[in-house]
């Protein structure tokens, strides 16, 4: 059996990975799945920990992230889109609009 | 009837209202007269009906308190609009209702034709109100009101006809004379509002009784006292025109002449001395303030009894010779002789009502002539002005038996016993100065030739202006008799009358008594012949008409000084008035206002201006930026929970 650490470790690797890339990256859709890549580190998490107690519930939320992730991807993609047709742009740098 | 004194306030009240918010609209002269003289002729009759009644009543039984309502109350301290009838306030109401009456009646005489008609009987009107809550007040808080009140009302008749011009130091048209009587009363108001809160931080009351009460306990010379005494005796030389604060009476000659009859010579001007005889059981307790309410008096009544000698203008002479009169007054109070002080109240009412009144007439006569030397051989062509004048110019001067003779002449014989031998000495003088100046006004404006302008057909006063004079004229005959001296075999009524009120502060003097009447017959032929001397000098110079000044004009430099009022306006205007313009305009104005307080508030706002505009460069709309703050928040966070 794989020590739970292990598992902690990489989904550290992951979430920060995903943190940098969404404070660095200027792609809005890199971005996007860097935060991707923050959901599911959390949801390795949680089923680790939900084999490691022998507890369902962990694995029952991670259905809950799933499906709120999914849901936003949606609507993230669709602003991405309607980004894009307005300023034939999806460099997040360039959309600072709402500033001093 | 008591209980009915409200009612003596209520009609001035009545009257105000009616005539301030309907007068424009009644076109007629006699109904708004008729309504402002009623109100306060009303009055008179409540209070003559209470007097009636006050004199059947045992002494020790005339004194009563009506509460009206509850004017404030705020935790243990509590104020009520209430009225204290007794022997004084009575007095003072008769007084101000009865010559405040007749002023009326003159007054629609007087005024007939003025476009401000409704507006002056409105004014009267409210002064008598204010008059009368300031005499008739059971604690100082309402006095204060009535004060307040009827400075207001000095103010606003001052300037009444605010589009006239008025000559005078630092003065061009009749406004700023009524501001100067504003601005100079405040610093008076201001020390009585000082002594006021120190008599409540004593005495924990401000109603006259208790603090009466309060007063029995306390030592003769008693320092609180001292200052309390003294401040309300400066806001007394601000209202009534005394020594350093006389300055505004003399300018405030610029409102018709009724209004200086009432206010400024019957009535408004005495109620300091009310004010201080009111508090003679603490001024009993503060022998100093005594001595300097006693030289104040003696100081201001020969030096403008001196001024009066050299002016020209007739309303001029008879308002320094009001300053001079209510200088006697304080002379009185300051020796212990409140009921003296009181009986000279009322005496001068009588007569110096009569004088402003009749002056009233000559310059109605002459069109607004005011100047003596421009009169002239009036007598035959005004008989009833001329003789109400001279009966009162015989009281003023003390000629007995006429009222000033008793009152004046009580004043200089308790100035002499209770006081000095200096103090009698200025009386005298002064009274010798009041009789020259008086006579001298009387042949200029009635005797000799006529030296008015031919385009001008001066006739006598319609009745409603000469029976106001001939009543006043025999209140002036008459009214000295209720204080005929015991020397003279009479019982001093007014004494009697009064003695009740100044008991307790007869009891802290202990005066001694003066069963020698020699001294006393003295002094009196000393005044008379001194009464006589003025009368003479005064009108056998001046039968000759203006140019006997010249005779006078020998003095030289003394002349030119009484002449120009001794600089004091100048004086003022010098060392007070032009300092405190300057420093408002270049420290107050330029430096304070532009500089610190425009400073601090133009300050604040460019400072959070500039905090706004720093701060608010973090909004940079990138959201990496916020992220990246979040970010950094939670790890702090984070790491505080786990390290920390």
């Amino acid at each position: 059996m794989v020590p739970i650490h292990y598992y902690l470790i990489v989904s550290a690797i992951m979430f920060i990975t995903g943190v940098v890339g969404v404070l660095t990256r200027r792609n809005a859709i890199i971005i996007f799945m860097c935060i991707e890549l923050m959901l599911n580190s959390v949801n390795l998490t949680f089923v680790a920990f939900s084999s490691y107690l022998g507890n369902a519930t962990g694995q029952i939320f991670v259905f809950f992230v799933m499906a709120v992730a999914a849901a936003e991807a949606a609507v993230g993609l669709a602003i991405v889109i309607a980004l894009f047709r307005n300023k034939q742009t999806v460099q997040i740098t360039e959309v600072n609009l709402l500033k001093w | 009837m008591y209980q009915f004194v409200g009612l003596i306030v209520l009609f001035p009240l009545i009257g105000l209202l009616i005539n301030g918010l309907l007068g424009r609209k009644i076109k007629s002269e006699a109904l708004v007269g008729g309504i402002g003289s009623a109100a306060v002729g009303l009055s008179f009759v409540v209070a003559v009906m209470i007097f009636v009644e006050m004199l059947g009543s045992a002494p020790g039984q005339r004194a009563h308190v009506v509460t009206l309502f509850t004017w404030m109350a705020a935790g243990s301290f509590k104020v009520a609009a209430a009225y204290q009838v007794d022997q004084l306030s009575i007095l003072m109401t008769l007084v101000v209702t009865g010559v405040g009456f007749l002023i009326h009646v003159y007054s629609i005489g007087y005024m007939h034709g003025d476009r401000g008609f409704w507006r002056f009987f409105t004014y009267l009107n409210l002064f008598i109100f204010a008059m009368l809550n300031l005499v008739l007040a059971d604690n100082y808080l309402l006095m204060f009101l009535g004060w307040e009140g009827v400075g207001l009302c000095s103010y606003l008749l001052i300037g009444f006809w605010y589009d006239k011009k008025f000559p005078g130091t630092g003065i061009t048209w009749t406004g700023d004379a009524a501001n100067k009587a504003f601005w100079v009363n405040r610093i008076g108001d201001f020390a009585f509002m000082l002594g006021m809160f120190l008599i409540f931080r004593e005495f924990g009351s401000l109603t006259f009784r208790e603090v009466m009460e309060g007063a029995e306990s306390l030592q003769v010379g008693d320092g609180t006292m001292f200052w309390a005494t003294l401040l309300l005796f400066i806001g007394a030389t601000g209202k009534s025109a005394q020594i350093p604060l006389f300055v505004w009476l003399p300018d405030a000659m610029a409102g018709p002449t009724p209004v200086s009859a009432l206010i400024h010579a019957a009535t408004m001007v005495t109620a300091g001395v009310y004010m201080v005889a009111r508090n003679s059981a603490l001024y009993a307790l503060a022998p100093d303030t005594m001595m300097i309410v006693a030289i104040v008096g003696a100081a201001t009544a020969i030096l403008a009894a001196s001024i009066g000698i050299a002016q020209n203008d007739i309303k001029k002479v008879l308002a320094y010779s009001t300053v001079s009169q209510l200088g006697y007054m304080f002379l009185a109070l300051g020796v212990g002789a409140f009921t003296a002080g009181i009986f000279h109240v009322m005496t001068h009412a009588f007569f110096k009502a009569c004088l402003f009144l009749g002056s009233g007439s000559v310059i109605h006569a002459l069109h607004e002539e005011q100047d003596i030397r421009h009169m002239g051989g009036l007598k035959r062509i005004m008989p009833r002005t001329y003789w109400t004048f001279l009966i009162s110019s015989f009281a003023i001067a003390g000629f007995p038996p006429l009222s000033g003779f008793f009152s004046k002449d009580e004043i200089l014989w308790k100035a002499f016993a209770d006081g000095s031998v200096l103090l009698w000495a200025i009386g005298a003088g002064a009274a010798l100065m009041t009789a020259f100046y008086m006579f001298r006004m009387v042949t200029l404006t009635f005797d000799g030739e006529a030296r008015w302008g031919h385009d001008k057909h001066p006739h006598e006063s319609p009745a409603t202006m000469t029976i106001p004079l001939m009543v006043l004229a025999g209140l002036a005959v008459l009214g000295g008799f209720v204080g005929v001296p015991a020397a003279l075999g009479g019982g001093n009524a007014i004494h009697q009358w009064l003695h009740p009120i100044f008991a307790q502060a007869e009891h802290t003097m202990r005066l001694p008594e003066h069963h020698n009447h020699t001294m006393e017959y003295l002094l009196m032929a000393i005044s008379v012949g001194i009464a006589v001397t003025g009368f003479w000098f005064g009108r056998k110079m001046y039968l000759a008409g203006p140019d006997a000044d010249r005779k006078l004009m020998k003095l030289g430099g003394l002349y030119k000084l009484l002449a120009n009022k001794y600089y004091i306006d100048e004086a003022y205007d010098a060392t007070v008035v032009r300092p405190v313009v300057k420093g408002s305009d270049a420290l107050l104005f330029k430096v304070f206002d532009v500089r610190v307080i425009d400073g601090i508030v133009n300050g604040l706002g460019r400072l959070t201006a500039w905090i706004s505009g720093t701060l608010r460069q973090v909004q940079t709309g990138v959201v990496q930026h916020y992220a990246a703050v979040i970010v950094f928040g939670i790890v702090l966070v984070l790491g505080l929970i786990i390290w920390g």
